[in-house]
């Protein structure tokens, strides 16, 4: 099977910018010749041996690559008694696998000659990686956040601003990540003759989903090998969170042609779907037109935004990247979703059993991760992406596990 | 139903007339449902009588990528107010019934939503000539183009500043009616001046095509629109008039204020090539 899947390459997309029937570009005309300069850009720098051996350097000297992996059996316990091994994006510097995209996203910046990096970010991290990279290059940054994310993830505004950024609280709308992103796309078609729009997930128009997947696929690629290391073959799935989906696609992409490897996204569930307080798009949603992609989405009849709901920020998006959607409805993978509850039940576990403390994000793929051990049994082998650290998210931890003392919230 | 056929006037009626009256078209949008749908009705009846010869129906659409605060805040107070794309059809009507051109202008999910087909259809029937789309470009509108010309309705797609001779090329090759240019990188809102780079654009649109220009973005005053007026086909007022409209006060004193501000542009569009 590992000489079969080696000798395959992925499917060609039917057309540029074209996952079946979602991905596409649904933009103002002002912005359409930055998107086809930045295609041109990307393109270049894929088959640039300056650019592959820059972005190779920093991630090996800056961002900490290649991440480990972690067998975790104590964890593994509450899996059914399948293995688990985590792949560590929480380490990469800045505290998730965010860095990866904007590292690269950063270089091409530069060599478009642009001087300006602007993003949107909900839970912070894409932010401060943003932010980070800014700093490290030299390019002035604007980060929009929603007014409502500013006020749960305060700390993270704190580090972007520390680290140079401009950081605007978007108040229009549901302030939360819909309306940054839409604020930073405002400021694109204003001034997109100096300014790059570092979008931080694989959403977005064309050539953005398959860009960012292919800075993030470096996270498959790593943990592919290391999982036939440590354990002599290829796991029986693969699990990431997804809110846009971009750790997902990055650790999916790699075992895409491993048909016996399912890869499992696990969205948020939030207060269940049943509330109609959730993220679960593929549960719940329908195709339609949001930020530039045709994907799933949370709609009304009229075709207006519903407002999606998480515990975690990071995945409080109403649709999700095109490419999710082409892998779900081709069957090539598989989504479920896991409630806040349960989110909360993984984390907690992975802390108390491990020692390691999750994004609140990641830890809906833990909670994937349970399920899936249980339905595997003792034979199972799972990896999941760990795609970020939980420091962020001690206030909201605290606040569920009643850990604050009364006074200091 | 009569003034649904073909008999009805259409934006190559608008611009011919204009033409012979040697004068620029007065475009003026206002998004349905603002301050209320009945209300915005009679607003877009107030634009018509004041001298506009063609109104932009706006369908409210909760996220906005290219519109100025002004309007974001128009189309949050409609759907926060209930107003449906149904309510869209209703006012097309009264604009045709009042006697300028209606044309809807909308974000695109709000018509995959409903069906390119069916809203197609249910445009035309309304006595809609057409449709504006600010983040639809040609080459994502198959079906559009496609329904656009079984219904007999007019594709206003956008070009900017920023648009390449080759997308100027693509956009203009699938458009009808007019070309809408945006005379500014930037969203919509009212500007104290109106970039230079609207008639350098004008003039590489009519390189590439025989269409009307209409200039649209940041146009608020008479000067101005007797300024774009000199060389373009149409002018193009939006937020100024949505800012009027949403003014303190009375409604009736507001859709007067309305009907003035409509005046003095329509006088503004007859001044220009003095």
């Amino acid at each position: 099977m590992d000489e079969a899947a080696e000798g395959m390459t992925p499917v060609p997309l039917e057309r540029p910018g074209r996952f079946g029937r979602f991905g596409g570009r649904y933009v103002p005309e002002a912005l359409v010749p930055a998107l086809e300069q930045l295609d041109e850009a990307r393109q270049k720098a894929a088959v640039d041996p300056e650019f592959g051996d820059e972005l190779a350097r920093l991630h090996a000297t800056y961002t900490g690559r290649p991440s480990i992996v972690t067998e975790v059996p104590r964890f593994a316990a509450h899996c059914g008694g399948a293995r688990v091994v985590l792949k560590r994006e929480d380490l990469n510097h800045t505290g998730s696998h965010k860095i990866n995209n904007v590292l690269a996203q950063a270089l091409i910046t530069k060599r478009m000659g642009k001087t300006r990096i602007i993003a949107e970010t909900g839970a912070g991290q894409h932010g401060v990686a943003t932010a980070t990279a800014a700093a490290l290059m030299g390019l002035d940054c604007t980060v929009y956040m929603g007014k409502v994310d500013t006020e749960r993830q305060a700390l993270n505004v704190a580090r972007m601003r520390i680290l140079g950024a401009e950081v605007v609280a978007v108040e229009h709308g549901s302030a939360t990540l819909k309306d940054a992103i839409n604020e930073a796309l405002r400021d694109w078609v204003t001034n997109v003759g100096t300014t790059h729009y570092c979008i931080g997930t694989v959403t977005g128009p064309h050539p953005f989903p398959e860009m960012v997947r292919d800075f993030h696929a470096v996270i498959g690629e790593e943990a592919r090998e290391q999982v036939l290391e440590l354990t002599g073959r290829l796991p029986d799935a693969v699990l990431a969170c997804v809110g846009g989906g971009s750790n997902a696609m990055g650790i999916f992409h790699r075992f895409v042609p491993d048909e016996g490897v399912r890869l499992v996204g696990v969205e948020a569930g939030g207060e269940g779907v049943e509330s109609g307080r959730h993220a679960a798009r593929f549960a719940s949603a329908s195709p339609g037109v949001l930020h530039g992609a045709m994907s799933y989405l949370m709609q009304d009849a009229d075709g207006q935004t519903l407002e999606s709901h998480s515990i975690s920020a990071g995945l409080d998006y109403p649709s999700v990247g095109p490419e999710h959607a082409h892998l779900r409805d081709s069957g090539r993978a598989e989504y479920r979703y896991a409630t806040d509850d349960q989110v909360m039940e993984a984390f907690s576990l992975l802390c108390r059993t491990e020692g390691i403390i999750p994004a609140l994000e990641s830890a809906h793929a833990l909670a994937g991760a349970m399920e899936i051990g249980r339905e595997l049994g003792p034979d199972g082998l799972v990896l999941v992406n760990l795609s970020g650290r939980g420091d962020k998210d001690m206030h909201t931890a605290a606040a569920w596990f009643g850990l604050v003392d009364e006074g200091t919230q | 139903m009569s003034a649904v056929t073909t008999t009805a006037p259409g934006l190559a009626d608008v611009f011919a007339r204009c033409r012979a009256e040697g004068r620029a078209a007065l475009v003026g949008y206002l998004p349905v449902g603002f301050p209320t749908v009945e209300a915005s009705v009679a607003a877009m009846r107030v634009l018509v009588e004041g001298g506009c010869d063609v109104v932009e129906v706006g369908i409210p659409y909760s996220d906005p990528v290219i519109d100025g605060p002004v309007n974001q805040d128009a189309m949050v107070t409609a759907l926060a107010g209930g107003a449906r794309v149904d309510d869209v059809f209703a006012a097309v009507r009264a604009v045709r019934d009042a006697g300028a051109v209606p044309v809807a202008m909308t974000y695109w999910n709000p018509v995959l939503r409903r069906g390119v087909e069916r809203f197609a259809a249910d445009l035309a029937a309304a006595g809609g000539s057409g449709l504006i789309t600010p983040d639809l470009v040609p080459d994502e509108a198959e079906d559009w183009l496609a329904a656009s010309a079984r219904h007999g309705l007019d594709r206003i797609f956008l070009v900017a500043p920023s648009s390449t001779p080759d997308r100027l090329e693509v956009v203009t090759t699938a458009s009808s009616g007019f070309v809408y240019a945006a005379s500014t990188m930037g969203v919509t809102g009212a500007r104290t001046s109106v970039d230079s780079q609207a008639r350098g654009l004008v003039e590489k649109v009519r390189a590439v095509c025989d269409l009307p220009v209409g200039i649209g973005l940041g146009v608020s005053t008479r000067e101005q629109a007797a300024e774009i007026a000199a060389y373009a086909d149409a002018v193009i007022v939006g937020s100024a008039l949505v800012r009027t409209l949403g003014g303190e006060g009375e409604l009736a004193d507001r859709l007067e204020a309305l009907r003035s501000l409509t005046e003095q542009l329509a006088a503004g569009v007859r001044e220009g090539r003095a």
